[in-house]
């Protein structure tokens, strides 16, 4: 652990949330079309309708929010996951949200022939939603209620199943497949403004809700039985865990596509520098969480420039050697 | 007898699925005294210490405590009067024994009062109790068996209950600290009159510590009461199914049961009776 007090943790914290708007500001001067700091203070207080102030106000502007709301969702999302399910490889994708938001996402576009991007949200978020509470019910089925190991192969096996689904559909449906292929990988640009605001109460209720049940998370890490012993309704503090994952994960991949491997890094990183308090551990991921997305999505930007790499693609690169290290290290040191 | 008892059970069936555990079980533990659950492997006497700390709900019939059904009880008031320690309780890594002491406090936590002077008190105490200061900033993970029991032990008295239940405390832990870890239990019990229950599987330091035995057999109680009274060869023979001669601990008095088998005897050929 990094911060060891709690006065380094409030500077920390402090630090971070800094260090996001900065990062939120490269994102908005820094792109394909040559802007500068001048030019992004101008858009806001002196807009003159140039392609570059048109460019920072409704591109720009729109990805550096998404980016950081939709890090933040994700990386909570994966704590909230790994601390319900004791299972350190936990994450968004692997309990079916995002094969069930994709799925939905494919059947509207071969069925509906509908591929507009408003639509794609609320359809991902329904896929999203509606395959996460089967895992749920699933998992929770039996005598001892909601198990980490049920959940867990539940969710293995609703993403098997949706995913298979996914490239089914796909195969028959060429045309379907060049329509959400860029969606399936999941980027931040393209963006509306009124995407995020669409989800933005979700995900903020989400973010809200996960720093209320951060105390009793703590007392659930130690274990069901001695979680019940000291007084806490486990039960309903997993339905709640449970419906605050729906939220941030189902909003965020509603506006940026499955995004991979975040929700799986950016908790053991926190971790790593913060401890396991999730008080302190969920603020944190949040924050890094946006910081990461957004430094995916610059980068994404310069890989192969004038075109862009899918920020998916992007955390992925960024996660997997993580994801190895992590992996070789042990999961109990 | 009644205001003598610190938990009854009424009626209590307990079962996995269509299996019973236990059956329509009417029981009364004293108060303040330290009880001990004995039986074979799976006679369920860990499912009721279990079901009496409501962590596994009652097919049917009730578990009271100090009068009052327990599953009337909110989970927080039982949890201010009773204390559960499972067996062999696995901390996450990286916490350490003063995070987990002050974990104890948590029935007593609301929104309006997080943490107060007399939580910290209290745990101070426990962690006094169980000689875990020196150890307090140590991660739980890094302790010895021995005393990540009794970073355990700490947690449970920090909740400050008149009655604690264990379940096997001594499980994987060598002789030195099993007597360790029951010595501090037999203090608890004789300083502040903290009722115990706990589950053990060594009879011999069951009868040593206990002043109340409860063997159990058959889904039922099959007998109950002072060690002196109630082990001997019969109900060796009946509940665990085991041959045995019952004689007297030479430190202590309490029965000490010697087990029939196989093995190397230096006494062969001039009797048993040296």
């Amino acid at each position: 652990m990094l911060l060891k007090t709690n006065f380094l943790r409030w500077a920390g914290l402090l630090t971070a949330v800094l260090l996001l708007l900065v990062l939120m500001s490269f994102s908005i001067v820094y792109g394909y079309t040559d802007t500068t700091w001048k030019m992004a203070f101008d858009a806001f207080t002196n807009f003159d309708g140039t392609n570059e102030h048109i460019i920072i106000q409704s591109v720009r502007l729109p990805r550096a929010l998404i980016a950081a709301s939709v890090g933040a969702s994700l990386a909570i999302a994966g704590v909230l996951l790994q601390s319900l399910t004791k299972n350190p490889l936990a994450a968004p994708e692997i309990f079916g949200i995002n094969a069930g938001a994709g799925f939905a996402v494919v059947i509207t576009v071969a069925l509906f022939s509908i591929s507009n991007l408003q639509v794609f949200t609320w359809v991902s978020f329904l896929g999203a939603a509606v395959s996460f509470i089967f895992v749920y019910i699933i998992g929770s089925i039996g005598r001892e209620g909601l198990t980490p190991m049920k959940l867990t192969l539940a969710g293995a096996a609703m993403s098997a199943m949706f995913a298979s689904m996914t490239q089914g559909f796909l195969v028959i449906n060429e045309t379907a497949l060049e329509q959400v292929l860029f969606w399936l990988a999941g980027s931040v640009s393209g963006r509306k403004l009124e995407t995020l605001a669409a989800v933005f109460p979700y995900l903020l209720a989400g973010w809200i809700f996960s720093l209320i049940i951060a105390g009793k998370l703590n007392v659930l890490s130690m274990g069901e039985d001695v979680a019940k012993g000291l007084g806490l309704k486990t039960g309903m503090l997993k339905l709640g865990a449970g419906i605050a994952t729906v939220l941030l994960s189902g909003g965020a991949v509603a506006v940026a596509g499955p995004i991979g491997f975040l929700g799986i890094v950016i908790p053991h990183l926190t971790r790593a520098v913060v401890g396991i308090d999730h008080r302190w551990v969920i603020p944190y991921a949040g924050l890094l969480g946006g910081m990461l997305l957004l430094i995916a999505d610059i980068a994404s930007r310069y890989i192969i420039m004038p075109q862009e790499v899918p920020v998916g693609v992007m955390t992925a690169v960024i996660g997997t050697p993580f994801f190895v290290y992590i992996a070789r290290r042990g999961f109990n040191k | 007898m009644t205001a003598g008892q610190a938990i009854a059970t009424k009626d209590l069936t307990l079962s996995y699925g269509d299996t019973i555990i236990i059956n329509e079980l009417d029981l009364e533990i004293p108060k303040g005294e330290i009880t001990v659950f004995i039986g074979g492997n799976g006679c369920g006497k860990s499912t009721l210490l279990r079901s009496i700390a409501r962590l596994l709900k009652p097919k049917s019939g009730a578990v009271l405590l100090e009068g009052e059904a327990v599953a009337k009880l909110s989970t927080k008031d039982v949890a201010r009067k009773m204390a559960i320690l499972p067996q062999s309780p696995l901390a996450p890594e990286g916490l350490t024994v003063l995070q987990l002491v002050k974990q104890g406090r948590y029935p007593y936590q609301t929104w309006l009062k997080q943490w107060s002077t007399e939580d910290e008190l209290k745990v101070r105490n426990a962690l006094k109790a169980t000689e875990m200061e020196e150890l307090k900033d140590r991660t739980v993970d890094s302790l010895s068996g021995g005393q990540r029991q009794r970073a355990w032990i700490a947690m449970t008295l920090a909740q400050d209950t008149d009655t604690i239940l264990l379940d096997e405390p001594t499980t994987y832990l060598d002789m030195t600290h099993q007597i360790e870890i029951l010595d501090l239990l037999f203090e608890l019990n004789e300083k502040e009159q903290r009722t115990i229950i706990m589950v053990l599987h060594d009879l011999n330091l069951a009868c040593r510590y206990a002043h109340n035995i409860v063997a159990i057999k058959d889904q039922k109680v099959f007998a109950q009461g002072k060690p002196e009274h109630v082990i001997n060869c019969g109900l060796v023979k009946n509940v665990f199914g085991m041959e045995c001669e019952v004689t007297i601990d030479p430190l202590f008095g309490t029965p000490l049961c010697i087990p029939y088998g196989k093995g190397r005897c230096i006494l062969k050929g001039q009797g048993l009776q040296g």
